[in-house]
């Protein structure tokens, strides 16, 4: 690869068919990513006039509570059964936000024109990855994305993390919101009310913060530690739930927070104490899980495999992870460090691209625009990585084996036929010197030029090596 | 020593409750088929199903203690001799333990000891002692050890799935089929295709594996997996035939339960069961040549959290069915659920090995031998594999 097409390829999503980044990426390919630093948007037109969708999740879950207890109450045996069928309509308008969001994150990506900090706003969602299957989730993913996310990618990380680990959508996601301290107010309250059925601590959002966002598996804490940090977490919940939500105070980030279900006591982590203080004891020690060591290394290994190959160069990770350190988390300093650092200009490619950025880089490349947002979201799932729907908290895989799978490149070779059918297909030589400049291979020219019709040779120029890897 | 033998000696020793005796001595026959024409399924539970609701222990005193507000679930449950419950969502698995070709091994894990999903699936499926010492996984290594066992070809191995998980990545071939509703392609942009790949190693060896997989499943007009009875029927289709696949893995997620957890384990439950369900009966006769493991990375606490869920555990159960499986036992070296008998007074305290239970599993099924089954496939273990799962 030529050092233009990795400014292009390898650190955005390709070249806009028709603009001038292949020329400004010739011109100096450096110099075209660090502008991208300044000139980012975190609010474009397409995001700023969304309408806000959040902060109704938690009165769609009492609905559903309530649902149930009324069915219990009438006796009913199914009480465990889904009675989300009684409001069929919230459902539906929620999968067509849901839907809006994700076909609206592919279009910002398609039309951009900092394509690398679009790279790095989706390196962080999936960093924070969150996963909609909770009735309410689907209103709230893409506003974690936009709202906590975008604003933070050139920022400090300790904002970002406090942001995106407290966003409604995470508190849902895993299980926070409904996590209660045992010594609470409200549980000591609810537990002469309520015949054995305890309600308390759930630890799952404590020990992912610790695992996938901050520290690592390996970075330094125990099982106490995780139990520790959920009795912190508790009271931060979402709103609108029904009977604690009049005790909620609202939170700047759309969470909300419960004095009332909040643990009381100073807490240990990892031999710090805590002292007691409501919101304020969960964000402290957020704030130095942002600043740890095994933090620093853990960011610095993820991103380094994400722009220099699956089994990143150990000098890079550390020049990133001492930058992070000493900086304090400024991931605008972060990017630049990495966009300095000769590991990631390796000539040869390093990463076998995933199927969303695969999709932006070949609407990018045709200029397909008005796709409506239900065959956007159809064609993402068919690829296999709808945005916000990981398998797991991890976020989708960011290796090589996960991705390169027979079935899964048949797919983008089914995909590229059709897509190269429905867009103009003249100069198809032209697009591909100005997507892959001085980095075409000689095989890919040749099958191009031996193509039976323009439209043949486009969807070729989609599926060939040079779009598989960056 | 044998696994078996081991299990009996903590028995006398402890005084634990010893299930399916009868793994010991067992006649030995000649097998019905050769082992060319066997078949391996392998089921990942992602996301740590808990081994306590899928086999409740309910004649455990503790269970009651711990899981009270569940025990509802087992009113009318199958039971596996006295001591335990099959949860009612097992149909047809429960219906193939009554039938003896089902069996359940109880309060086993790999050697991982964290609580992290994603470095236990990995241990799980690379078969090493830490997660990410390898990118190759045991199935991997299985296809291999068949061949070189047997001085046969490599057997097909496939993954119903879009990619291929970790577990069967490796130098072994490989591949994946799962079904889309995209529009296909015209052969003419095949055989461009096949040409443009001709000189790339990488993308050439994934293109000729997805256009072989898709000649094995001919026309199959599922449009996804999420249909488990369709998905089901398809495994069943792509490895029933002669030149079918004879490794095969499916993934099923869903299974972290960390609130709300009847609910969720029921549907996921049903979902597993009516895949198995609809595999068995889509596999025809070659059921009888079939071996299928379900497992899991890691179990759940033994108590309920505060939100009626469970959190990150150890011990899990894993479940063994198919014609070749002596099913109707529990294997199981009952830890207990004291608090003292809990791992760090929380989980279910692993037993059994589950990597012997693999490797003992697939070695009696594949006619290999156990131990090189062991080394091969999960090396640097102390543990022997566990035999007496398959009918000799």
């Amino acid at each position: 690869m030529s050092a233009a097409s990795i400014g292009l390829n390898r650190f955005g999503y390709g070249a806009l068919y028709g603009s001038s980044h292949t020329k400004q990426a010739e011109l100096g390919p450096q110099e075209y990513l660090r502008k991208q630093i300044s000139q980012y948007n975190p609010s474009p037109a397409l995001i700023a006039s969304r309408p806000k969708t959040g902060g109704k999740a938690g009165a769609i879950i009492s609905a559903i509570r309530d649902a149930r207890r009324k069915r219990r109450n009438a006796g009913d045996e199914n009480t465990e059964g889904d009675p989300r069928e009684d409001y069929r309509e919230t459902v539906r308008q929620s999968a067509q936000v849901f839907r809006s969001d994700v076909a609206l994150r592919l279009k910002t990506a398609v039309q951009s024109e900092t394509p690398m900090a679009e790279r790095l706003v989706h390196f962080w969602a999936n960093h924070f990855a969150i996963s909609v299957r909770k009735p309410g989730t689907q209103l709230e993913a893409g506003e974690l994305e936009f709202s906590a996310i975008r604003p933070h990618i050139f920022g400090k990380f300790s904002d970002m993390l406090k942001a995106a680990s407290l966003h409604p959508a995470m508190l849902l996601y895993l299980d926070q919101f409904q996590s209660v301290g045992p010594n609470s107010p409200f549980l000591q309250r609810r537990r002469r009310r309520n015949n054995g059925r305890d309600q308390g601590l759930n630890e799952n959002l404590a020990r992912e913060i610790f695992e996938l966002h901050t520290l690592g598996v390996d970075g330094g804490y125990s099982q106490t530690d995780v139990t520790q940090f959920a009795h912190a977490l508790t009271g931060w919940t979402i709103p609108g739930i029904a009977r604690i939500d009049q005790f909620a105070q609202q939170q700047s980030g759309g969470a909300s927070f419960v004095t009332m279900a909040h643990e009381p006591g100073a807490r240990q982590i990892m031999g710090r104490t805590y002292k007691e203080g409501g919101a304020e004891q969960a964000l402290a020690i957020l704030d130095d899980l942002a600043s740890h060591p095994s933090t620093a290394r853990f960011i610095a290994t993820k991103l380094a495999r994400h722009f220099a190959g699956d089994t990143p160069p150990s000098v890079l990770v550390d020049r990133l992870a001492a930058d992070f350190q000493t900086t304090n988390g400024d991931l605008a300093s972060l990017t630049r460090t990495l966009i300095a650092s000769p590991e990631v200009w390796v000539d040869q490619p390093v990463k076998y691209r995933q199927p969303f950025e695969w999709l932006v880089s070949s609407f990018r490349m045709t200029g397909v625009t008005n796709l409506s947002d239900r065959r956007i979201f159809n064609v993402l799932r068919e690829l296999g990585q709808v945005p916000w729907q990981p398998p797991s908290p991890a976020g989708y895989d960011d290796i090589e084996g996960s991705w390169a799978g027979p079935d899964a490149l048949f797919r983008r070779v089914e995909l590229a036929e059709r897509i190269a059918r429905n867009v103009p297909s003249d100069d198809v030589m032209v697009r591909a010197q100005a997507a892959f400049p001085g980095a075409l291979s000689d095989n890919t020219r040749t099958w191009l030029s031996r193509a039976e019709s323009g439209e043949q040779a486009l969807g070729l120029l989609l599926v060939a090596p040079e779009m598989m890897r960056r | 020593m044998t696994q078996s033998t081991l299990i009996n000696r903590r028995h006398m020793l402890a005084g634990s409750l010893v299930i399916g005796a009868g793994t010991i001595a067992a006649p030995r026959m000649a097998f019905a088929a050769a082992p060319g024409e066997r078949n391996v399924l392998f089921a990942m539970l992602r996301g740590a199903a808990d081994g306590m609701a899928m086999l409740a222990p309910v004649g455990d005193p503790n269970f009651a203690k711990l899981r009270g507000t569940h025990l509802g679930e087992y009113e009318n449950a199958r039971k596996a001799d006295g001591f335990f419950a099959i949860h009612p969502a097992f149909e047809s698995i429960g219906a193939a333990y009554g039938a003896g070709e089902a069996a359940f091994v109880h309060a086993t894990a790999t050697s991982y000891r964290e609580r992290s999903h994603f470095d236990g699936q990995n241990l799980l499926e690379t078969g090493a002692t830490a997660p990410y010492a390898t990118t190759e996984g045991w199935l991997n290594r299985l296809t291999a050890l068949i061949a070189s066992e047997h001085g046969s070809g490599m057997p097909k191995a496939l993954a119903i799935a879009p990619t291929v998980p970790l577990a069967l990545r490796g130098p072994a071939p490989s591949s994946s089929y799962a079904p889309s509703n995209l529009p296909e392609a015209s052969e003419a942009f095949i055989d461009r295709v096949s040409r443009l790949y001709g000189a790339d190693k990488q993308l050439g060896e994934l293109w000729s594996q997805a256009l072989s997989t898709r000649e094995m499943a001919g026309d199959d007009t599922l449009r996804n997996l999420r249909d488990a009875k369709a998905a089901g029927e398809l495994a069943a289709s792509l490895m029933r035939e002669k030149n079918g696949a004879r490794i095969a893995m499916i993934d099923l997620g869903g299974w972290d339960s960390h609130a709300n957890q009847p609910g969720q384990f029921r549907r996921q439950a049903g979902q597993l069961d009516t895949l198995l369900g609809a595999y068995k009966a889509a596999m025809g006769t070659a059921w009888d040549n079939t071996l299928v493991m379900v497992v899991t990375e890691f179990g759940r606490t033994a108590a309920l959290n505060g939100t009626n869920g469970t959190d990150h555990g150890t011990a899990s159960a894993a479940i063994v069915t198919g014609g070749t499986v002596k099913g109707g036992q529990v294997i199981a070296d009952w830890p207990g659920l004291g608090e003292s008998q809990l791992y760090q007074a929380r989980d279910l305290k692993p037993t059994i090995s589950l990597e012997s239970v693999l490797a003992g599993a697939v070695a009696g099924h594949m006619k290999i031998d156990a131990k090189r089954s062991m080394d091969h496939l999960f090396p640097g273990r102390e543990t022997n594999p566990l035999t007496g799962l398959i009918r000799a």
